[in-house]
């Protein structure tokens, strides 16, 4: 039996659209980080939150790790992750970058007033412009670096108990 | 008749030529950017916070002399290739790109050999 030409046309066009959906709809459309890790951060110059200095990333310690967290006063995930961060502050190979995103100075000290300062140091970003550079979207989100300043984590929304352990095994391990 | 379908169409292709001459580079992007917070909208639509900071972002880059694509590229580094709506060409998605003009080639193909048929 001969098929005609429209036949085979039509098998394909209908083969080709099933492969489509089924590479469309199997596609993880969720926003997803992954792409950072294992990349060098980039060059980076914040103001500090307590006065007018410059921090920039030549600044940062090349002996630790650093844990960069990204956090507001207004931010209620911020009070829930902060007990965790109290805790991650009393290990002595962790250092702790808080940025403070989109806030004012008088609410973000009235926060580390009530709640305790976990920060080493403290970065003020104003606008919310610097963080685009660490492919922050939101706060809370927490970054964590090793001493060539290469991102290793990242955390998107509050740290919990299990992301706890598993900075402890980041920071442990290597 | 011919001549007034021929001025129509002049006239709408001048006006669409004039309406994109207007449009600045920096909107030009953020038609292409999506808002990674918001459902199904771009960087121009939104007026969230996160669409904000990315148009100040996309500001600065420009006056700082980067071009369309080191924007691109900048922003893809950071969020990965999800925040372009237009995706890069490569040999994953090549399939995609070329198929609509092998589906216009045959199609072609097909119309006139229908009508070569028709006409014997």
């Amino acid at each position: 039996m001969k098929l005609s030409f429209l036949k085979i046309i039509s098998f394909f066009l209908i083969i080709f659209t099933i492969v489509v959906f089924f590479i469309a709809l199997n596609v993880d459309k969720r926003y997803s980080t992954e792409n950072i890790i294992g990349k060098k951060i980039d060059s980076f110059k914040i103001k500090l939150l307590s006065n007018d200095k410059i921090f920039e990333n030549k600044d940062l310690s090349n002996d630790k790790y650093h844990l960069i967290n990204v956090w507001a006063s207004w931010c209620l995930p911020c009070k829930k992750e902060h007990p965790i961060l109290m805790k991650l502050s009393k290990k002595d190979n962790l250092n702790l970058i808080g940025i403070n995103f989109k806030d004012q100075k008088k609410n973000a000290n009235n926060f580390l007033k009530d709640l305790g300062n976990p920060y080493n140091i403290i970065l003020s970003d104003t606008d919310g412009t610097s963080s685009i550079s660490f492919g922050v979207f939101g706060v809370p989100e927490t970054i964590i670096i090793n001493e060539k300043q290469i991102v290793i984590k990242k955390f998107i929304g509050p740290l919990s108990t299990n992301d706890y352990k598993n900075i402890l095994n980041v920071i442990n391990e290597n | 008749m011919k001549t007034k379908i021929l001025t129509i169409i002049l006239l709408i292709f001048s006006s669409k030529l004039s309406a994109n001459e207007n449009i600045g580079l920096d909107t030009k992007i953020f038609k292409n950017l999506r808002c990674l917070v918001c459902q199904g909208q771009t960087i121009a639509e939104s007026n969230s916070d996160f669409a904000q900071t990315i148009k100040i972002v996309v500001r600065d880059k420009i006056s700082q002399g980067s071009n369309e694509k080191e924007i691109y590229e900048f922003l893809s580094e950071k969020y990965g290739e999800w925040i372009v709506y237009k995706p890069k060409f490569n040999y994953l998605n090549s399939f995609l790109w070329i198929s609509p003009y092998i589906v216009l080639i045959l199609g072609g193909y097909l119309i006139f050999k229908y009508f070569r048929k028709r006409r014997q």
